[in-house]
């Protein structure tokens, strides 16, 4: 795919659909790790999600975005569709928003996926404040900011198989 | 073409043009986003009001839950040894001081439980003397809470052993001091437990001191609220409060919590009255799940228990002989 983005001038590999696969699974995994209630833990699957929305909207959509939400609905033990609503709202606007965040530089994007993460833990608060749960606190909320600054370091991991080896021949023409 | 579009939807389909989603029409990619949205966020919303309103989605999540255990137990395996390295470099001073102070809690114990087997044989032929029915005696066994559930909006935490150890929805949950929480869930080989601060706990209780009865709810925050009681109960700050044993689940007598303080408004007729819980139960690590207790409903009670006491009479009678 080639997107050009502003931050990498190489010309990137197709992603392959097995390895966006793998992708997931090694979130849900670092998901199962059971920090309990400390706070400033990323949700790994909402922000790999978002990274493929937003690098390869053809492939994730809202399906994909509906089925990791309801595992995590089990995994975090909390009411099921809980994840399934912010998870496909979070894959809405980041497919919608994919063509503009890529031109930017990593930094940027960054803040620019903040207001997406955000997004979707409120929808998360208010689909269960509104079924009795209680409100939990505003430290909550942290994870979304570490998962923003982990944008920089996951864009280069998650992009490493689709970058070409440089090979450099020096009897080619052009 | 897209203006009047525009004219008769209104803005979603206009905001979509400019974020990029309204597709070129040569090529066919399925519904619009704006639909497969619409379709998702209702089927999730279903999913919520049938989980929260219906709690009809057990099975699901029990066959998922199965599925995925032994990847769940491989992910908290970092966790564990993370805490049993930490656990190894204890000071040994600091396990002398434990050990001493649990063998003074033993001697404590002991002078009560030395003449407990003694007063149980007493309180079961005065009660068959009464003709009453017996008190079901305590049994259970000792589970080890792995950790607590991620979800931030309730107070759970996930045990180690589940149905297959016999572990059903709904036994108490004990600590040394005092109730804990309740099962609310269980898997074949994990539990749910809901602690009594979760907001969506309940538990009949009894004042000690006075045998007044109500209903202690959990706050959040590590602490309980006593709801629908009086302004003017006799209520103090201090008091210990014991389940009653009202609902068929926790047996009677067992100490939940303390009042802490007492608030009255000029408006309203009850009393604001907070508890704090007497077992620790947000910070335990071995705690003990009660044996079910089986109530006759109110319709069979009466019913079964002429014979039911004629019976354990004459088996006394037999015994005491």
């Amino acid at each position: 795919m080639m997107q050009p983005t502003h931050a990498s001038r190489r010309i990137l590999l197709p992603a392959r659909n097995w390895f966006i696969l793998l992708t997931f699974c090694v979130a849900l995994f670092l998901n199962l790790i059971p920090f309990g209630r400390l706070p400033g833990v990323p949700d790994w699957v909402a922000l790999v999600l978002t990274f493929w929305c937003i690098h390869q909207p053809r492939k994730v959509g809202m399906g994909a975005g509906f089925i990791l939400g309801l595992l995590m609905d089990v995994i975090d033990a909390s009411v099921m569709g809980q994840h399934a609503l912010a998870y496909v709202v979070l894959v809405f606007v980041a497919g919608g928003l994919s063509r503009r965040v890529l031109w930017f530089p990593l930094v940027q994007q960054a803040l620019q996926i903040l207001p997406l993460l955000l997004g979707a833990q409120l929808i998360m608060l208010c689909a269960r404040m509104l079924g009795g749960a209680e409100f939990p606190g505003l430290l909550w909320f942290l994870s979304s900011i570490t998962a923003a600054l982990l944008w920089h370091p996951l864009t280069y991991v998650l992009l490493l198989p689709q970058f070409r080896p440089e090979e450099k021949d020096v009897h080619r023409p052009i | 073409m897209c203006s009047d579009k525009a004219c008769i939807f209104g803005n979603p389909i206009a905001l979509m043009s400019i974020t990029g989603h309204a597709p070129p029409p040569l090529f066919k990619r399925g519904p619009a986003p704006l639909v497969r949205l619409l379709f998702f966020a209702a089927l999730s919303i279903a999913l919520l009001i049938a989980d929260l309103r219906f709690h009809t989605l057990e099975w699901v999540r029990l066959a998922v839950a199965t599925a995925i255990w032994p990847l769940q137990r491989a992910a908290s395996l970092p966790l564990e040894i993370a805490g049993d390295l930490g656990a190894h470099f204890v000071r040994l001073s600091s396990l002398q001081t434990e050990n001493a102070q649990m063998h003074r809690q033993q001697l404590d114990a002991a002078r009560l439980l030395l003449r407990q087997q003694y007063l149980e044989d007493e309180n079961r032929r005065l009660r068959a003397l009464l003709e009453m029915r017996e008190g079901q005696p305590v049994s259970g066994q000792l589970v080890e809470i792995i950790h607590a559930a991620r979800d931030p909006f309730s107070r759970r935490v996930i045990i180690d052993k589940g149905l297959r150890h016999g572990i059903q929805a709904g036994q108490a949950v004990v600590d040394e001091q005092g109730v804990i929480g309740q099962v609310t869930r269980s898997f074949p080989l994990m539990a749910e437990v809901s602690l009594l601060t979760d907001k969506q706990q309940a538990i009949p209780v009894q004042v000690q001191r006075n045998g007044l009865r109500a209903v202690l709810f959990g706050a959040g925050g590590g602490q309980m609220e006593m709801r629908f009681t009086a302004a003017n109960a006799d209520v103090r700050a201090g008091d210990i409060l014991v389940t009653s044993g009202l609902d068929g689940i926790y047996l009677p007598g067992l100490p939940v919590a303390k009042v802490d303080k007492i608030a009255h408004d000029d408006a309203g007729a009850f009393a604001h009255i907070r508890c704090v819980p007497l077992a620790g139960v947000e910070h335990n690590s071995i705690v003990m799940v009660l044996g079910s207790r089986t109530p006759l409903p109110p319709g069979l009670e009466s019913v079964l228990a002429p014979s039911d006491v004629s019976v354990k009479g004459s088996r006394v009678k037999g015994g005491a002989q």
